[in-house]
């Protein structure tokens, strides 16, 4: 199990926009380098990218929830 | 003698102490957002205060250095290594030619600012080398560093290494973060009620908040004392017949989120502003990251002047503590 953090402070985002999915759903791979979620600061979006391959578990931070750099975001299974 | 920009992070970028006497033009000071933090940065390596540093904020770049520099990170509390072994932060250090500067999870504060021996020499435009995107001046090609960048650096008189900035000398915001405000020529306009609630209440910095402008949500919306707008005005109470805005003015459109205008400010436009953030308090503003909780203080113009004295000898003891 390996935690998602976030680069950055600002607010996370399940979706890429608020009428679609989340980008990632328990059970769906994930590649390293697929965006799990974006973090808005300074009017810019910037997508948090995975550094590792494996199943995706679960976000542990909310949707549209302030975070802080560091913080874990989601949880991804080997 | 250079830095090779392996990754920019977020938004880093050439600062200075900027370029004053254009305001009138609509063309503002810019340079570092925390000057204190950027002047310790400087003095640590053995610059001049006002020499080019970078300015990163939330995140680090990643540098390569082509020659020996010292190096000295001041601002933020961001874990670095220098090819991966731990450095610390307010103190100068030796990077060797070749070596990597790399940084982790930003911890406290927003900015952090990387003095390089010898200083950063790209061309100034109007007499500066800070970076202000919008007018395409300063920096390189008028933008923030970008992957693959080259960066030139001034010759080194004196480098000195293994210096630090005590922590008692070192500033930065408190939690929750207060901002001293003197009120202004358009505070009449706020009825009394409100004025209060301005700084009764606790306010937290929104994530629309850069080198412009930093923006405030969660207090009362404003009321404003009724009046007939004057020609020219626009409807909305919380506008007037436009006018100069100053660096940290605090404007609220709408009179529902404060914006205090930053080193990147535009010069006028048609918001009221209720007042400005002292001087002395402006290099603060710069280290607040998005969420943090803000209460605004009531100064007069005694306690604004005090605040900048103290402020001056604060930078005086860290001059002392370095010669």
């Amino acid at each position: 199990m390996a935690d998602i953090q976030s680069p950055l402070p600002g607010m996370f985002y399940h979706k890429p926009s608020p009428d679609e999915a989340a980008f990632k759903a328990k059970g769906d791979d994930v590649a390293v380098g697929d965006t799990i979620g974006l973090v808005e600061v300074m009017k810019t979006f910037i997508e948090v990218k995975s550094e590792i391959a494996g199943t995706f578990e679960a976000y542990v931070a909310e949707d549209s929830a302030p975070v802080t750099a560091g913080e874990t975001l989601a949880m991804v299974s080997d | 003698m250079a830095l090779k920009i392996i990754k920019p992070g977020l938004s880093t970028s050439i600062q200075d102490l900027g370029r004053p006497g254009y305001f009138h033009l609509g063309i503002p000071i810019g340079g570092a957002m925390d000057r204190f933090a950027m002047r310790a940065a400087n003095m640590l390596v053995g610059n001049p205060e006002d020499a080019a540093a970078l300015e990163a904020v939330f995140m680090g770049p990643e540098i390569e250095f082509t020659e020996d520099v010292v190096v000295a990170v001041t601002g933020a509390e961001m874990p670095m290594s220098v090819d991966g072994e731990a450095v610390e932060g307010w103190s100068s250090f030796a990077v060797n030619a070749g070596q990597t500067l790399s940084f982790g999870f930003l911890k406290s504060g927003a900015r952090i600012y990387i003095a390089v021996s010898g200083g950063i020499a790209t061309d100034p435009d109007l007499g500066s080398r800070s970076t202000y995107p919008i007018g395409a001046l300063g920096g390189i090609e008028g933008r923030p560093i970008a992957e693959g960048d080259v960066i030139p650096v001034g010759k080194a008189e004196q480098s000195p290494v293994g210096r630090s900035v005590s922590a008692a000398l070192r500033r930065g915001p408190s939690n929750p973060a207060e901002l001293r405000v003197l009120p202004g020529l358009y505070w009449n306009r706020l009825t009394e009620a409100a004025g209060q609630g301005f700084f009764d209440d606790t306010w937290t910095v929104a994530p629309e908040a850069d080198r412009m402008g930093y923006r405030f949500k969660g207090g009362r919306a404003l009321e404003f004392v009724d009046r007939e707008q004057p020609f020219g005005a626009g409807a909305d109470p919380s506008n007037i017949v436009d006018g100069c805005y100053s660096y940290g003015s605090i404007q609220v459109p709408g009179g529902t989120e404060p914006i205090v205008l930053h080193r990147d400010a535009v010069s006028g436009g048609g918001y009221f502003t209720l007042g400005a953030i002292i001087s002395a308090d402006m290099d603060l503003i710069g280290q607040l990251q998005p969420n943090t909780p803000v209460k605004f203080l009531k100064v007069d113009m005694d306690q604004a002047l005090a605040a900048r004295a103290e402020r001056h000898a604060g930078l005086q003891k860290i001059r002392e503590e370095l010669a």
